[in-house]
């Protein structure tokens, strides 16, 4: 599962950032921000357009990731609740 | 110790500041060093560098430099490049820091642990200040700092920026580090740039040892964010705030501008007895005071303006606003992040295009900048308000009021054009294919805190005072040129029509006619043009001056001038005019502001010249049009 399929709310576990093209700095400042394998995800809201972008619990802090960025973080399978 | 000789205790010890975007960096500096600070530009970019001091107990002296925020030393974007330059001792001209004061939100040790570990890898003397200590308690974190300060190999205080004595323990530290110079006892030994889960791994790890936290997030920030950053109620509120704002700018603001014009004339009035008759006297009196006092009377609303942004921006709802915008903005070329820059501009072009600054993505930066003079900037006004008092009927519309509803529209036709602009831009980019891929937003939201009055006033100081050093310098030189062409030659014994006619600036008109008479524009307006190069309102009172009608200030000659123009413009030519000033290429202060922000003339001249090119076509098809519906 990837993040842009979770629903809103539930908690989830990062397993990787996938990149996109390399070098892909977008991938490398996702790691930088705290989205690293066992990390847990939840996400808070969608913005009111195409629901996006989408607001994303990280650690402690909120991150606004477009969806194509927020594309880029691989779920953990089963670890949602 | 007793190594050190006396001559170097007494110059100042260097101290930069560094740490995550909204880690309260900048209100402990401002808690450091109170209003003893300095606001420039690094050497060669437009990023803010500030620097303070402040007297230690032992006497010394402590030069604090507060460098931008960082999420990591691996640079994204120019501030933090700066950052990992100054730190490292590499940027050209910046004096190397002698200890690094490394500052975490208390609230958000995750993310902001990790930098610090980063930091000591640099192997400098560091110092960690846990901030917002008081943020912490109220949510019940329990951060064990004796045991964080061992793991970590640095000395560890706790701070609360936005207390008195909040720093205490910070310059307590700062104090015994400057008797003994200490590098980090500790060092992972790991290459940081290539070993980001490592820093992970260990930040985890130092978390678990010194962290107990109830809760990861504040719930204050659950509700608020529920409803601010729902689909339909936060666009209301948003919609609402911007109301209030610009109810704000506009209502407060009047009086104050008021008082400024009444001072300016008074000014003006008493420098013009003082002096003998002559053209020293008319270079100060028009050119200078006149002038200069145009460009002032934008002070008031631009500081209230950026104190609405300055007390969102501490609060954590403007990075919520360029959320929900972000889609729409992004589909237009633009950003999230453009949508501060822009809201300021309806003030005033020129802290729009400055405040372009927290725009990382350098693309959606210059897309921003290009698109900021479509926003019907305060000094506009004056001439919508002249010509729609002139030509369009005060008449009820169902519930509005028809003049009303026509200035909406001319805000509504700017901001539309700027979306239509930034759009052609960004197909064009695709076109050209140097769009260079993805545009990023990985924009941090954070806690919803109260603003500190004190930091936003230390805010407000700077942003008068970088404004009216621009008034100072740039404004000043093109004021007195403008008064030179508008006032050499004189006109000549026995002449009968006004002497601007006769002026460098009235040949100039006159050449101009034949490029603007498609518009439906006579050679007085033409004339008129070149003042407004200065500022846009004064457009107003050089039509007076025209037209010879004696005005003494920018409404009197408003209102002396409406009846004069609705005889002898005709309504196209009037709809022609208003339609020009929509694009209005000409205020020279926003282009040179452009030119300074981008470094490029080319850019300048690119901007001058689509909204050159765009006003002219807007305006002739809406006078051919108009003729052609028989308002000639």
């Amino acid at each position: 599962m990837i993040l842009t399929e979770l629903p809103r709310g539930v908690e989830a576990v990062v397993e990787s950032v996938e990149e996109h093209g390399s070098p892909d700095n977008i991938a490398r400042r996702l790691r930088e921000l705290g989205f690293v394998s066992g990390e847990p995800v939840r996400v808070v809201a969608f913005g009111p357009v195409a629901a996006d972008p989408i607001l994303v619990q990280i650690g402690f802090t909120r991150f606004a990731l477009r969806r194509a960025e927020a594309a880029r973080v691989r779920l953990r399978n089963g670890a949602s609740a | 110790m007793s190594a050190v000789p006396a001559d170097s205790m007494r110059a100042p010890l260097r101290l930069a500041l560094a740490g995550n975007p909204n880690c309260g960096k900048t209100a402990l500096f401002n808690r450091l060093t109170g209003s003893r600070q300095k606001v420039a530009n690094y050497a060669g970019v437009t990023v803010e560098r500030k620097e303070g001091r402040f007297n230690g107990s032992d006497g010394r002296v402590y030069a604090v430099l507060d460098l931008p925020g960082a999420y990591s030393l691996n640079a994204a974007s120019l501030d933090e490049a700066v950052t990992r330059d100054v730190i490292r001792g590499f940027y050209p001209g910046e004096a190397e820091p002698d200890v690094i004061v490394c500052v975490a939100d208390a609230t958000n040790l995750r993310l902001h642990l990790r930098f610090a570990l980063e930091l000591r890898e640099i192997g400098k003397p560091m110092i960690l200040a846990v901030n917002m200590m008081d943020a912490a308690r109220r949510r019940g974190i329990a951060i064990d700092l004796p045991k964080l300060q061992e793991e970590l190999g640095i000395p560890v205080v706790e701070t609360v920026a936005v207390q008195r004595h909040g720093a205490a323990a910070l310059i307590d530290a700062i104090e015994s580090m400057g008797r003994h110079m200490a590098p980090p006892a500790k060092s992972l030994g790991v290459d940081i740039a290539h070993d980001a889960d490592e820093l992970h791994e260990r930040t985890r790890a130092l978390l678990a040892a010194t962290v107990t936290m109830p809760t990861r997030t504040a719930k204050i920030d659950d509700a608020l964010d529920r409803w601010l950053l729902h689909p339909v109620v936060g666009l209301l509120a948003l919609a609402v705030v911007m109301f209030l704002i610009f109810q704000a700018v506009y209502a407060w603001a009047a009086p104050l501008m008021d008082g400024i014009d009444a001072a300016t004339e008074w000014l003006g009035a008493a420098v013009g007895e003082a002096l003998p008759e002559g053209p020293l006297n008319s270079l100060l009196v028009d050119g200078v005071i006149a002038g200069l006092g145009g460009v002032i009377v934008f002070l008031p609303q631009i500081l209230i303006l950026f104190f609405f942004i300055l007390a969102l921006e501490e609060s954590g709802y403007l990075p919520r606003a360029a959320f929900l915008l972000d889609r729409m903005m992004a589909g237009a070329g633009l950003s999230g992040r453009s949508f501060i820059p822009l809201l300021s501009s309806f003030a005033c072009a020129i802290p729009g295009i400055m405040a372009t600054r927290s725009i990382q993505d350098p693309r959606d930066r210059i897309a921003t900048i290009m698109v900021a003079p479509l926003m019907t900037c305060s000094a506009r006004l004056p001439v919508y308000a002249l010509l729609i008092g002139a030509f369009v009927p005060e008449r009820e519309v169902g519930p509005f009021n028809q003049q009303g509803l026509v200035l909406f529209g001319l805000y509504i036709a700017g901001i539309l054009s700027a979306l239509v602009v930034s759009f052609v831009m960004k197909k064009w980019r695709r076109l050209r294919a140097t769009d260079g891929g993805e545009h990023a937003l990985l924009l941090e939201l954070p806690s919803y805190r109260l603003p500190n009055p004190r930091d936003v006033l230390i805010g407000l100081w700077e942003r008068a005072v970088i404004f009216l050093k621009r008034v100072g310098g740039i404004i000043l030189a093109l004021t007195i040129l403008l008064w030179f062409l508008l006032s050499f030659p004189g006109a000549p014994e026995g002449a009968t029509g006004p002497a601007i006619d006769y002026s460098f600036a009235g040949r100039i008109g006159h050449a101009l006619a034949f490029l603007f008479a498609p518009l439906g524009f006579n050679w007085q307006i033409c004339i008129a043009l070149i003042p407004g190069l200065a500022a846009r309102e004064v457009a107003v009172a050089s039509l007076a001056t025209v037209y010879a009608v004696a005005g003494v200030d920018d409404d009197a000659s408003a209102q002396a001038l409406a009846p004069l123009i609705a005889d002898g413009w005709s309504l196209a030519t009037a709809l022609s005019l208003l339609v020009w000033y929509i694009y209005a290429p000409m205020c020279i202060a926003t282009l040179a502001t452009i030119k300074r922000e981008t470094g490029s003339w080319k850019r300048m001249a690119g901007v001058a010249g689509y909204l050159f090119a765009l006003a002219w076509l807007a305006s002739f098809v809406t006078y051919r049009v108009a003729l052609a519906l028989g308002a000639g």
